[in-house]
C-alpha cells in the first residue's frame, strides 16, 4: 500500500526524523489556514498524488505570499496531475504545504528488501534528486549499499562508515539512518525512500521528500495504517474488486480475462498478446473463490467499457469447475452479457462444469485449450471492435 | 528416488483442526501420504479423520516420528509455526499459508539459516510438493499428476497444474513437482530445487516455471550453465505485466527496471535452456525435445 508524502512525513516525524514543518490541506480555506499557522513565507505547495515526477509536471510550487499560495493551491486541488510516470494522471484531492528548505546539496537514502539475500538493504548516494534507477544505470559506483542483519538491526558503526563515505555530518546521519531503519521495521514497510535527503545551507540534514510503501500482508497488525489508504488514487474498478478480495488490475487492452491463480492469470495475459490481442486486465479470482466472488469478478470485468470479448481460463484445483460454472450463471443474472465470452476449463470436475454451462442456455463459446481460447477471444474482439 | 518427499515421508499437519488444514490433511492421506499427526495448541487428544492431534510439534515428533511439516496456520501466526517446526527438528517444512508479513518471513529465514542450516523450507504461499504415486504434501489436485521423469519447479500453483496436465497429455510424467511459492522471501529457490533434480537419477529433464520479479530465475540460469547437463525447459510468465504493479503474488513485481520476463528469458537462453514462449505448448515442446512425439 502506498502512502502520500504528507502521511509518510507525519509518520517518520514520530520516529524523530527531521522533516520540514508542514500542514495538509483538502481545501483552499484549509490551505490559507495552514499558511497562517506556519507563519512565514516562502512556503512550498506540493500536490499529494501516488506518482513520481511531480516537480516537472507543476505539482510542486514555491510561493512567496498569500496570493501566490492561493494561485498554486487553486491550480492543483480538484485537478488531475499528469506526470511522465503517470501519463493518465492522478486526481489531486489534497496538498501539503511546508516551510521552504534552504537546499545546499541533495542526497539519496532508502531502505528496502534485497530479495536475493532476504535482508533489508540501506542504499545511499550523493546523487540525490535523481531517480535511483537512473543513477544505478549511469553511475552504479555512486550508490553505497549496506545489508542489514535482521536479528541485529542497523548498528551505528555501520551507518557511520556510510556517513564518512558520503561526506555527511556523521552524528546526524547515523541518527537518521538508525531511526529510518526503526521506522522501516516498525511500520512493516516494503520501502522507505528519502529522495532527496538535503544538507541545508545551514549545515543540517532534513528529509525533503519521503516515500513510504507498506507491506499489504502486514496490514493485519496495523489497523491504524490501513485507514491511511487513499482510494482516489486507485482505479475505481480496482477498489470495487478489493471489496470481494479479488486481485484485479486494469490494463489498456480490449480482452477481459478471468483466471484462477496469479501465475496462470499472467500467463493468460501473455497468451492473449501472443495471439495478437491486448488484455484489458489482470484478474485472479484466487484458489478458493466462491460463487459470489466469481459473479462479482465477472461483473467488474464487464464494467470496463473497453472490453470487447472475455476469455475465462480456469484450471480447476481447489476451485472446482462446477463451482465456476455456477458462478458464471449467477453472474449472468447480475449483468447483461453484451460481448462474446470464451471459456476454457480444465481440471477438477471439468465434465460437470461443462455440462452445467451447456445446459444453462448461456451463449458461451467453448475452447479446447488455452491457445484455442486466446485465438477465439482475439478474433471475436476484433470483430466486435 | 524423486526428491524431497516419498512414501517414507511422515507428515505432521500444523493447523489441522482448521477448515483448510483438516480438508487437505484428509486429501493428502487419501492420496497415500503418511499423515501421522496434526498439531493445534490445546487440542491434544482429538483426532481428525483418524489422525491424532498434539499440542506441540515436539510432542508430535516424539510420538509419531514425523519428519515433515505441512503448515495451514493463519498468516499472523505462520512464522511462529515455522519456528516451532524447526525447533522440533523437522527437516522439511511446507508452508501453504498465503499473506504472511514479509518482515516475519525475513526474521524466520534468518533464524533458520543461522540455527538450522540443513532444514528445508518450501513456500510460503505455495501449493506444496508432490511425488506422484508416493506422497502429496500440499493442496494440489493429485489426479493431474502422473509418475515419470520430468522434474517441475514453479512459483505458481495453477501454472504447475497446467504444465503437469500438458505433460501428462503427451505421456510424460513427473518425478516430483515443487511449488516454491510467490512471496518475496521464501525457502527453497528455483536454483536449490534444480540442483536437487540434477542429482536425482529418476529425473531426466527439468521444467522450470518462473515469473516476473526478483532475480531467482537469473540465479538459476547461472547454476544451470555451470552444473546441469540434463535438458532444462523454462517458461516465464508476465511478458505483458506493467512495471510497478504487483501481479497477485507479492513477489511478482517489476521494480526499478529489474525482474522483467525478457531479462529472465535472455539469461536462461544463454545458459542453454529451451525457453518456451507459448504457454499452451509447454507439453508439446518438452515431448518433442525428448523424442516422445
Amino acid at each position: 500500500m502506498k502512502l502520500h508524502e504528507h502521511q509518510a512525513k507525519e509518520l517518520l516525524k514520530r520516529y524523530g526524523l527531521p522533516v520540514p514543518e508542514g500542514r495538509v490541506a483538502f481545501s483552499l480555506q484549509e490551505a490559507l489556514q495552514a499558511a497562517e499557522e506556519l507563519g512565514e513565507f516562502p512556503l512550498v505547495v506540493k500536490a499529494q498524488v501516488h506518482c513520481g515526477g511531480r516537480g516537472k509536471a507543476g505539482g510542486v510550487k514555491l510561493v512567496k505570499n498569500m496570493e501566490e499560495l492561493q494561485q498554486a493551491v487553486e491550480g492543483m486541488l480538484g485537478k488531475v496531475l499528469k506526470t511522465f510516470q503517470c501519463p493518465d494522471g492522478k486526481p489531486v484531492s489534497r496538498v501539503w504545504i511546508e516551510k521552504a528548505t534552504n537546499i545546499g546539496k541533495e542526497y539519496y537514502l532508502s531502505i528496502t528488501l534485497d530479495r536475493s539475500v532476504s535482508k533489508p538493504v540501506l542504499m545511499a548516494s550523493a546523487e540525490g534528486g535523481m531517480e535511483i534507477e537512473e543513477v544505478a544505470k549511469e553511475k552504479p559506483e555512486a550508490i553505497h549499499m549496506l545489508h542489514i542483519d535482521p536479528a541485529l538491526g542497523l548498528m551505528p558503526s555501520q551507518a557511520r562508515k556510510m556517513a564518512f563515505k558520503l561526506g555527511l555530518p556523521v552524528n546526524e546521519f547515523v541518527k537518521i539512518a538508525v531511526a529510518l531503519y526503526r521506522a522501516y521495521i516498525d511500520l512493516d514497510a516494503s520501502l522507505v525512500e528519502i529522495n532527496p535527503l538535503v544538507l541545508t545551507k545551514e549545515g543540517n540534514l532534513i528529509l525533503l521528500d519521503a516515500k513510504v510503501e507498506l507491506d499489504d500482508n502486514a496490514l493485519i497488525r496495523h489497523k491504524d495504517l490501513e485507514e491511511l489508504e487513499d482510494l482516489t488514487q486507485l482505479d475505481p474498478l480496482e477498489v470495487e474488486a478489493k471489496k470481494y478480495s479479488l486481485n484485479y488490475i486494469k490494463l489498456d487492452g480490449n480482452i477481459g480475462c478471468m483466471v484462477n491463480g496469479a501465475g496462470l492469470a499472467m500467463t493468460t495475459m501473455d497468451i492473449i498478446k501472443l495471439a495478437g490481442g491486448e488484455p484489458a486486465n489482470f484478474l485472479d479470482v484466487g484458489g478458493g473463490a466462491n460463487v459470489e466472488q466469481i459473479a462479482n469478478a465477472f461483473r467488474i470485468l464487464m464494467a470496463d467499457p473497453n472490453v470487447k470479448a472475455v476469455f475465462i481460463n480456469i484450471f480447476g484445483g481447489i476451485l472446482r469447475c462446477d463451482r465456476l460454472a455456477n458462478g458464471l450463471i449467477e453472474a449472468a443474472k447480475m449483468v447483461e452479457i453484451k460481448v462474446p465470452v470464451v471459456v476454457r476449463m480444465e481440471g477438477t470436475n471439468v465434465e460437470e462444469g461443462r455440462k452445467i454451462l451447456a445446459e444453462s442456455g448461456l451463449n458461451f463459446i467453448n475452447a479446447v485449450d488455452m491457445w484455442d481460447g486466446a485465438q477465439k477471444a482475439v478474433a471475436l474482439a476484433s470483430k466486435g471492435g | 528416488m524423486a526428491i524431497l518427499v516419498n512414501k517414507n515421508t511422515k507428515v505432521v499437519v500444523q493447523g489441522i483442526t482448521g477448515k483448510e488444514g483438516s480438508f487437505h490433511a484428509t486429501q493428502c492421506k487419501a492420496y497415500g501420504t503418511q499423515v501421522v499427526a496434526g498439531v493445534t495448541p490445546g487440542k491434544a487428544g482429538q483426532q481428525v479423520e483418524g489422525i491424532p492431534v498434539f499440542n506441540t510439534v515436539e510432542d508430535a515428533v516424539r510420538e509419531t516420528g514425523a519428519n515433515c511439516s505441512l503448515i495451514f496456520v493463519p498468516p499472523a501466526f505462520a512464522g511462529d509455526a515455522i519456528v516451532e517446526a524447526l525447533d522440533a527438528g523437522i527437516e522439511l517444512i511446507v508452508c501453504i499459508t498465503e499473506g504472511i508479513p514479509v518482515r516475519d518471513m525475513m526474521m524466520v529465514k534468518d533464524y533458520m539459516k543461522k540455527n538450522y542450516p540443513n532444514a528445508k523450507l518450501i513456500g510460503p504461499n505455495c501449493p506444496g510438493v508432490i511425488t506422484p504415486g508416493e506422497a502429496k504434501v500440499g493442496i494440489m489436485p493429485g489426479h493431474i499428476f502422473k509418475r515419470g521423469n520430468v522434474g517441475i519447479v514453479s512459483r505458481s500453483g495453477t501454472l504447475t497444474y497446467e504444465a503437469s496436465y500438458q505433460l501428462t497429455q503427451y505421456g510424460l510424467g513427473q518425478s516430483t513437482a515443487v511449488g516454491i511459492g510467490g512471496d518475496p522471501v521464501h525457502g527453497l529457490s528455483h536454483k536449490d530445487v534444480i540442483a536437487m533434480f540434477n542429482q536425482d537419477p529418476e529425473t531426466e529433464a527439468i521444467l522450470m516455471i518462473g515469473e516476473i520479479g526478483g532475480t531467482a530465475e537469473e540465479e538459476a540460469a547461472e547454476f544451470i550453465k555451470a552444473h546441469v547437463k540434463k535438458p532444462v525447459f523454462a517458461y516465464i510468465a508476465g511478458i505483458t505485466a506493467p512495471p510497478g504493479r504487483r501481479m497477485g503474488h507479492a513477489g511478482a513485481i517489476i521494480s526499478g527496471g529489474k525482474g522483467t520476463a525478457q531479462a529472465k528469458m535472455q539469461a536462461l537462453r544463454e545458459a542453454g535452456v529451451t525457453v518456451i514462449e507459448n504457454p499452451a505448448f509447454i507439453g508439446k515442446t518438452v515431448a518433442q525435445a525428448l523424442g516422445k512425439i
